[in-house]
């Protein structure tokens, strides 16, 4: 089907590229522009820095703002992993009976995690809050972990039943016919067939959790102090508290250089696995 | 499909067994380690969601503010009543709808025309694919914060540059958070920006199912382009197309981060999920925000049923089964 593009049209497809590429990487660009404005010249409105400053990065790692920033990076890095496993684990088992397995209510499975996906999070956070408030769960990290699994969960079922659905069964059959439990066929010849799924899978929802904002803003209020797991607050909801050196002043080039921070790793996560994580958001969500 | 797929696969060395009973038996385990399989995560979704909703229908029904001892009285749907009776939520409501109807568009458009580029580049096919998946990655407040100082007029370079390319006609110093409808442009814009490329993917998902032949034919036929498009690969995708942008509208309906951050719902920019989260957090009006809770769920739910019944989407056949 595409073999036969002519050189004319693969030129223009080419120029079509390029505003596609300004499109995405001009935020970007200008996110990390102010973030190394030094000095009074991140007022300046110039995209590109002219006066080149690690100042924002050293006010947020080491200076007034380190034990805000750090303790919440650590929190998001700490919930969104844990977040991410219990997600992934609970979705493996449950994806394999689906995709593989034959028992009635299958379809309420699939049904619910549909729901709870399409289920606004913010319906949830009055209830959370209240509940949470009156068993101390708030500003916890399980307080935050068990609503992130309304994030991670739904989108793991489905990536990987959609997976799994690909997986060659044969050599489960093979195993079976050679005298393995069904338990034994699973662990031994499915899970190393289904890891690369399972590790896409995995990218995905810790990209979902993440990026959530609406339970980290309403069930925390503090990242607590570095490595006391006092406090839940993720680096998003930790943004909006940022001050600036005076009340005066914005605190652009601090948030600017955090949010370059939070970016770093799910750009290199992009990076190496684009394909499958291509693959990962369409498998499942298109089917002929 | 599956069940076609399956039946024999699974039947297969069960009939190599032989006798029936032990047939049933087989049957039997395989079900029981189904429901075991399943349970933990379909117990873990309905605790984590349903036992909340039902919390926030029961919650809704009274006056309960955490800072007043005294309240917490039942007071039937009064709450309901307030709510739906006050302009400030029916506000919200053509906020939230606004704000879908135009970023879905726009996404929709955008979306299409990027999938198509992606479908048949050949030169800078990898690169594209991936730097189109960093908006996806990148958090949205982070989205939200770039697109705040790019529009500011303190800090931002956009009212600048559209002074330039205008020859000075745009005021260099105009307050895009200052006024409704430049505000709601700003929000709109970290929107489209962020989840435009999460659409392009599933559409050009879609797009690879059309069949290559229709479209050769149609060309030989000597259909144009647009012709093409709306005739032979729109219809074809059909399926896609409506899932990505059913996900997309529940998505943007439901928007809140953006706003929080741009605007804290100033300028009349107050969506639903911004109103909920202000009744509950700043103001302890649990009740109250428990109804504005049920209330949103209410507006997915039409969402959803008015894409099903007008646009016969199937979801549980294009997702998933």
């Amino acid at each position: 089907m595409a073999a036969e593009i002519s050189p004319k049209a693969k030129a223009w497809l080419a120029v079509a590229a390029v505003p596609i590429i300004l499109y995405t990487l001009l935020p970007i660009g200008w996110i990390l522009s102010l973030s190394l404005k030094g000095g009074t010249s991140i007022t300046d409105r110039n995209y590109f820095p002219r006066h080149w400053s690690w100042d924002s990065y050293k006010y947020i790692f080491t200076g007034p703002a380190h034990n805000l920033f750090v303790p919440a990076l650590i929190n998001s890095i700490g919930i969104c992993l844990i977040a991410t496993i219990i997600g992934v684990a609970l979705s493996a088992f449950a994806a394999y009976g689906i995709a593989r397995l034959d028992f009635p209510g299958k379809r309420l499975i699939l049904n619910t995690a549909l729901l709870t996906a399409f289920f606004p999070a913010i319906s949830l956070v009055t209830p959370l809050f209240n509940v949470w408030r009156s068993v101390h769960l708030y500003n916890t990290w399980i307080g935050m972990i068990i609503p992130y699994l309304v994030l991670t969960l739904p989108i793991s079922i489905w990536t990987l039943t959609a997976f799994f659905r690909q997986i060659p069964w044969e050599m489960e059959q093979a195993a079976q016919v050679d005298g393995a439990t069904s338990w034994q066929a699973f662990r031994k010849v499915v899970l190393p067939l289904a890891a690369p799924g399972v590790f896409t899978t995995a990218i995905i929802s810790f990209f979902t959790a993440w990026n959530d904002f609406v339970f980290a803003t309403s069930l925390s209020s503090t990242p607590g102090k570095a490595w006391h797991f006092d406090g839940a607050q993720t680096v998003p909801a930790a943004l909006s508290y940022f001050t600036g050196k005076s009340n005066f002043i914005p605190p652009t080039g601090f948030v600017a250089a955090a949010a370059v921070i939070v970016t770093i790793p799910v750009v290199i996560l992009v990076l190496f696995f684009q394909k499958r994580i291509v693959a990962g958001l369409t498998a499942g969500a298109v089917k002929g | 499909m599956s069940v076609a797929v399956e039946k024999p696969a699974g039947a297969a060395p069960a009939h190599a067994k032989g006798p029936k009973p032990r047939l049933s038996d087989r049957a039997r385990q395989e079900r029981w380690l189904g429901w075991k399989l399943t349970a933990p995560a379909l117990i873990v979704m309905l605790a984590v969601v349903a036992y909340p909703i039902i919390n926030a229908i029961y919650l809704s029904l009274f006056n309960k503010r955490i800072t007043d001892p005294h309240s917490g009285n039942f007071i039937w749907f009064r709450n309901y009543k307030v709510i739906l009776t006050d302009s400030l939520w029916w506000h919200a409501v053509v906020v939230s709808t606004l704000i879908m109807v135009i970023t879905v568009v726009i996404e929709f458009v955008l979306g299409m025309a990027l999938a198509m580029v992606m479908n048949k580049i050949v030169i800078p096919r990898r690169t594209l694919r991936t730097i189109v998946l960093i908006p996806y990655s990148i958090i949205t407040v982070v989205s939200a914060y770039g697109w705040q100082y790019a529009f500011a007029p303190t800090s931002g370079y956009i009212s600048k540059w559209l002074h330039t390319i205008s020859f000075g006609a745009f005021n260099e110093n105009y307050d895009w958070f200052g006024h409704h409808w430049s505000a709601l442009i700003a929000i709109m814009a970290s929107e489209v920006w962020k989840t435009t490329p999460f659409m392009s993917l599933l559409l050009l998902a879609g797009l690879a199912q059309v069949p290559g032949e229709l479209q050769e034919a149609a060309e030989v036929d000597g259909a144009t382009f647009w012709e093409r498009l709306r005739r032979v690969t729109l219809p074809s995708m059909k399926a896609a197309i409506l899932v990505a942008v059913l996900f997309r509208a529940l998505d943007a309906f439901r928007i809140f981060d953006n706003i929080f951050i741009m605007t804290k719902g100033s300028q009349d920019t107050t969506s639903v999920g911004v109103l909920a989260y202000d009744q509950t957090i700043t103001r302890s009006e649990v009740g109250l925000g428990s109804a504005i809770s049920v209330l949103l769920f209410v507006c997915v739910v039409i969402i959803t049923f008015i894409f099903i019944k007008v646009f016969r989407t199937d979801l549980s056949r294009v997702r998933g089964d």
